[in-house]
């Protein structure tokens, strides 16, 4: 095994230990908007699809890069709009004062 | 600093924006924030990413580039801002999908690549099992979006021998692994590719639509995973780091809502639930008398109360009428009575589902309470309301051999008086009867919950 996949392996363990313990403290109220949140951040495969379309030698890895980034794309900016959309929505009693002008007006 | 420190370290704050969103979703008041940081963090990236050097040359193609994300963009934007609350989990299922897909599409081109460039073969495990998980991912999410769409059956699809076929296809997809890294053929890649295919659809077609909620959490784990994978043929710390928070999330997520259920994982996704039960649910229902009220004999008996527990199912969404619900609710606190939402983890069609369809509804998020502390808030409810929710307050749950034993439940039968407004006598997802409508406690309603909500609120109202 080389030093960098020993790296990569390291970062991979860290990740996987931080991602339960942060979740696990979610509550369940917020597990739509975790689940859409999260499929929003593996989005950051749009990066992964620039390089490989941005190295792209040949019309088929052309091609395979473009739809790449197409659905990657699809991915992050969709994932990242409605998990906002989705928490726009979650309003306590208390922190009335801040957003209540506007609701106030509708009935 | 060398250029390519510089993107590093960029990227590095991006992964860290990443963590703090997942972190802020510990809040109802953080998480937006948090959403939005980790939106930065990606666009910072991106940006990034723009500037970096691959094969020693600057980023080609770059017009191509903004053309796949001008119309990603164009796509994604309007179907996330105005599909209904209701459809958010296909909406979930099919962002997934395309992420698999687009991982999937990575390891691919970069094995091409990778080929043409370096033709001293130097095939890894990580791109085929990018290439594996990333399109099971997208296959799976593609039939379970149609599932919950009702573009097909939502119950399960089954055949005979379907085990043993499945078996066998995953058993070929890691033969074509193993002979992929001996060969180093880009044909049998292509291969391994559709039968990738075959098996996420296979996987799928025999989960039940009650079930479904399960293995989107699950299918978001493995995009995860399939990007993690990318991140290893790519040498990017930031695809593996993001990649295995949404894997871990994923599958702790998985597990919550199995356990939520009362069944174990495998069962979820193995047992083809709820395909065989139709035929014992008329059992035992003849001869056996239910007390059914108007909504005015119901009106009544909230006037009276002091502590209601309303229990919504997806039933309730269905019928639109979380917005009327939201109003009885009102009218009831404006007279001293106290109003809880008891919401069961797998009400609704995805995690967590029931609270954003009412959070739609404004119903502020500290009058819903969880199953546990419903229970016991139950024990002095003068009223517990059921609406829309069956299996959820099934207590068959609590009788070995019911295809429901051992789920959790919310105690509905706990409180003095239990009203069940109800379409029909038809059981729910899970196709077994429910004992609540039986008990002498219970009033039914029946009709469509919206037009029932409705004239209890004037009932209410009046008295």
């Amino acid at each position: 095994m080389t030093n960098v996949l020993l790296q990569y392996a390291t970062v991979l363990v860290l990740s996987a230990f931080v991602g339960t313990e942060i979740i696990s403290k979610v509550p369940s109220i917020l597990h739509t908007p975790l689940m859409s949140g999260s499929n929003a951040i593996h989005g950051v495969i749009l990066v992964g699809a620039m390089l490989i379309l941005g190295a792209a030698n040949t019309n088929l890895e052309e091609v395979l890069g473009f739809l790449a980034c197409i659905l990657a794309t699809l991915n992050v900016v969709g994932g990242f709009v409605v998990t906002d959309r989705m928490l726009e929505m979650f309003k306590g009693r208390k922190p009335k004062a801040p957003v209540s002008k506007s609701d106030e007006v509708t009935p | 600093m060398s250029r390519e420190t510089l993107i590093d370290l960029i990227y590095l704050f991006s992964a860290t924006t990443f963590v703090l969103a997942l972190k802020g979703l510990g809040s109802p008041r953080h998480a937006r924030r948090g959403n939005a940081l980790a939106a930065f963090g990606m666009l910072v990236a991106v940006v990034a990413t723009f500037f970096k050097f691959v094969d020693g040359h600057a980023l080609r193609h770059v017009g191509l580039i903004l053309l796949a994300m001008f119309i990603g963009t164009v796509v994604a934007v309007p179907v996330a801002r105005f599909v209904k609350m209701t459809a958010m989990p296909q909406l979930v299922a099919i962002f997934n999908g395309v992420g698999g897909g687009a991982a999937s599409l990575v390891s691919i081109t970069e094995f091409i690549h990778i080929k043409s460039t370096h033709p001293a073969t130097y095939v890894v495990l990580e791109v085929l099992l990018g290439v594996l998980i990333g399109t099971v991912s997208f296959a799976g999410s593609a039939i379970a979006f149609a599932k919950l769409q009702e573009l097909m059956t939502g119950r399960p699809v089954t055949y005979p021998g379907q085990q043993i076929i499945n078996a066998l296809v995953g058993a070929v997809a890691l033969g074509l692994i193993v002979t992929i890294l001996v060969s180093g053929s880009t044909a049998l890649l292509w291969t391994l590719f559709g039968v990738a295919f075959i098996l996420g659809v296979a996987f799928v077609l025999p989960i039940g639509g009650a079930d479904v909620p399960v293995l989107i959490s699950l299918l978001n784990a493995f995009t995860g995973l399939a990007v993690a994978a990318s991140g290893f043929t790519l040498g990017s710390n930031l695809l593996i780091v993001a990649g295995i928070l949404v894997g871990a999330s994923g599958i702790l997520l998985t597990r919550l809502m199995s356990k939520a259920m009362g069944r174990s994982l495998s069962n979820v996704l193995f047992s083809a639930f709820g395909s065989n039960v139709t035929a014992s649910a008329g059992g035992g229902v003849e001869g056996r008398t239910v007390r059914s009220g108007t909504p005015e004999d119901v009106g009544v008996l909230l006037s009276y109360a002091s502590k209601v527990v309303i229990i919504p199912g997806y039933g309730l969404a269905v019928a639109q009428g979380q917005h009327v619900l939201r109003e009885l609710a009102e009218v009831l606190e404006s007279r001293g009575i106290k109003v809880f939402y008891a919401i069961h983890p797998v009400a609704g069609r995805m995690p967590g589902h029931m609270n954003v369809l009412l959070a739609e509804a404004n119903v502020p998020y500290e009058d819903l309470i969880e199953m546990d502390e419903a229970n016991s808030e139950l024990q002095t409810a003068d009223v517990a309301l059921v609406v829309g929710a069956n299996d959820t307050v099934n207590p068959a749950a609590g009788e070995p051999g019911s295809p429901i034993y051992g789920m959790p439940i919310i105690h509905a039968d706990l409180a003095e008086n239990v009203v069940f407004m109800k379409r029909s006598m038809r059981p729910g997802f899970a196709g077994i009867d429910n004992e609540l409508l039986y008990n002498p406690k219970t009033i039914l309603v029946f009709g469509d919950a919206k037009d029932t909500l409705t004239k209890l609120v004037a009932v209410v109202k009046a008295s």
